[in-house]
């Protein structure tokens, strides 16, 4: 039996197509003797396996993720320095103070800046690069171990090796001198006009290889033989890859971006590494997350830091829902609200 | 995924796309070279020539960090930490999607929607509220405090991944089992953990590499030193030692060599499972 196993087209994701097994589930052993206090205790089992198999999944998801959220919502509506329990309810004060704190449209502005940033530098970079290694060169695993690595160094690394080398002092102002581009040296963490461009080239290091990576995946996705059809009609290679095979990457760039908007509106650590949240602020590259953190946590405004906590998580609801209305529908095939109905 | 046969146009010769591609690698590796480099070098070198090589090669850096109790225990810690919320995602995350995908129940939408919705939480938008939960369960500075959460927060990528792949396993496969006499539960042990390993494989290196990257969740849980993972070591041992730039590289280029082993180990794996969540 293994044997025949063992050749099933099961290595793979595929939702779409295959029948939903589980709909049969209660009926889907034969059963040689359908008495009816026999069908009653199978339900029972069924529950008791649905419940032993989802409960601590569920348990464990609602407690640390779920509820955890729901009292940023809860906070949110209190004035509260952490001590004792909340009593001090300011309703939606907490919220009006937002939309006129000036600090606030500072960092949503830094915020904007990274995500549109990411996306304009990035996109076509990793696109570009992707099609370049896609061709059949010597070394292509190497060169996709390789371009991976910064993805894979922590946060932390790479905001303390990066910070090193962007020292004043420090090794990149040295390789500008040597290589006779003295007068780009600079200030590059420190300077408010420079340091949310350095912000940017960080975030770029680290995440183009993810970026390079799927768009490489989607391409091996896209069967050889079209744009063979079209090279045989004579259309040159710049055309294929406009007409063929930009749009059949499609997918996997909108979800690629989606990705990368969620991380910018959420991007904490490699500031909160490089610059903590006192200087990120006079710096100019605070982010909501490290403003929140710095509300909350650090300033003891935990009321306030919760109620940020929830506009954050409201503003990547909507740009999520928006994008996946318009954007990511036939790809996600609605992966979001779908459920397993 | 097979290799590709067709001939490319040659009208991007060669020379430079690798030209291109040795460019890109080179500025991909070379921060990572430096800090692994400056470990080698004596501050004396690094403030007189901050973008030198090594000259002479200095390995005492290493052998103090090597030597050093304070980066074994964190190292342990991490390890630690890694496993057990790897283990612990991959096993609730399993049994959670095993459910989803083939049992039929009044709640499965409702709750497959709520692990999809997870994907919108990231821990940093909850890490105040998350901090005073793991306080009140007595878990602040004690490694389950940042594990159990981290398990919380796998499950969405991981029932995302994982539900596609148990719906494919096909149905008669269950019956044969079922006419074999194997209950739901023998199957799902004997059949759906093999079957499904590709997906978990995935899933658990995500989780490993996630895990042993994670810096603000023991930034808020863990304060004593000797409960540090290795992101919260690197950065005390940066700001302890903040004069001895050579030590800190050391200490960082060791910090990171084990989650660049495993990801070097299971690279294939991981640019696959990207591909099927892609087209999935």
């Amino acid at each position: 039996m293994s044997n025949t196993l063992g050749t099933e087209p099961v290595d793979g994701p595929q939702s779409q197509g295959t029948p939903r097994a589980g709909r049969a589930a209660p009926s889907a052993r034969p059963a040689p003797r359908p008495a009816a206090p026999r069908r009653r205790r199978g339900r029972a089992k069924l529950r008791f396996e649905i419940a032993v198999l989802s409960g601590p999944a569920v348990l464990v998801f609602l407690a640390f993720v779920i509820f955890p959220v729901a009292l940023a919502a809860f906070y949110g509506f209190y004035r509260w320095h952490g001590y004792g329990p909340p009593t001090d309810w300011v309703g939606l004060r907490n919220y009006r103070l937002i939309l006129t704190d000036p600090a606030f449209q500072q960092v949503l502005w830094h915020t904007g800046v990274i995500l549109v940033l990411s996306l304009a530098v990035q996109g076509p970079l990793a696109i570009g690069l992707a099609l370049l290694l896609n061709q059949r060169i010597r070394g292509r695993s190497a060169i996709r171990i390789l371009i991976f690595v910064p993805y894979v160094v922590s946060e932390v690394i790479v905001g303390t090796g990066w910070s090193l080398m962007l020292q004043s002092n420090g090794a990149l102002n040295d390789l500008l001198a040597h290589v006779g581009l003295g007068f780009l040296r600079a200030d590059w963490l420190a300077d408010p006009d420079l340091a949310i461009w350095t912000l940017l080239g960080i975030i770029s290091w680290k995440y183009i290889g993810f970026a390079v990576i799927l768009m490489l995946a989607g391409l091996q996705s896209i069967p050889e033989e079209l744009s063979e059809a079209a090279q045989i009609d004579g259309a040159s290679y710049w055309q294929i890859q406009r007409l063929v095979t930009l749009p059949l990457l499609g997918p996997t760039i909108r979800i690629w971006a989606f990705l990368s908007i969620i991380g910018s509106l959420q991007l904490f650590d490699l500031v909160y590494i490089i610059w903590g949240p006192y200087v990120a602020g006079t710096a100019g590259t605070s982010t909501m997350a490290i403003y929140m953190v710095g509300q909350g946590r650090n300033a003891g405004n935990y009321g306030y830091g919760s109620a940020i906590a929830v506009v954050m998580f409201l503003i990547s609801l909507v740009v999520a829902l928006l994008y996946q209305r318009f954007l990511l529908r036939r790809d996600l095939r609605g992966a979001l609200t779908e459920g397993a109905s | 995924m097979r290799a590709r046969t067709a001939e490319r146009p040659q009208k991007w010769g060669n020379p430079f796309t690798y030209f291109v591609a040795l460019l890109f690698i080179g500025l991909c590796v070379a921060p990572v070279l430096y800090i692994v480099l400056g470990g080698f070098r004596t501050n004396a070198q690094i403030s007189t020539s901050p973008a030198g090589l090594p000259e002479p090669w200095v390995a005492g850096n290493y052998l103090d960090v090597l030597g050093s109790v304070t980066f074994w225990g964190e190292f342990a810690n991490s390890l630690v930490v890694a496993l057990a919320s790897t283990v612990g995602t991959v096993v609730l995350g399993l049994m959670v999607s095993f459910v989803l995908a083939r049992y039929d129940f009044r709640f499965k939408g409702a709750m497959y929607s709520l692990f999809a919705a997870g994907l919108m939480f990231p821990m940093v938008i909850a890490i105040t509220p998350l901090y005073i939960v793991v306080k009140n369960l007595g878990l602040v500075d004690n490694l389950l405090g940042v594990i159990v959460p981290q398990i919380a927060f796998g499950l969405p990528t991981t029932v995302i991944i994982l539900v596609p792949f148990l719906r494919a396993i096909p149905r008669e496969i269950e019956e044969a089992a079922a006419i074999d006499g194997t209950g739901r539960l023998g199957f799902f042990f004997r059949m759906v953990v093999p079957l499904s390993r590709p997906g978990v494989v995935t899933v658990g290196i995500l989780g490993f590499i996630g895990s042993w990257n994670n810096y603000v969740l023991p930034l808020y849980v863990l304060n004593s030193q000797a409960n540090f993972t290795l992101p919260l070591g690197v950065q005390a041992f940066s700001s302890q030692y903040s004069v001895d730039t050579a030590k800190v590289l050391a200490f960082t280029s060791l910090a990171m060599l084990p989650a660049m082993a495993f990801f070097a180990a299971f690279e294939k794996k991981i640019v696959g499972g990207l591909t099927g969540a892609v087209k999935g």
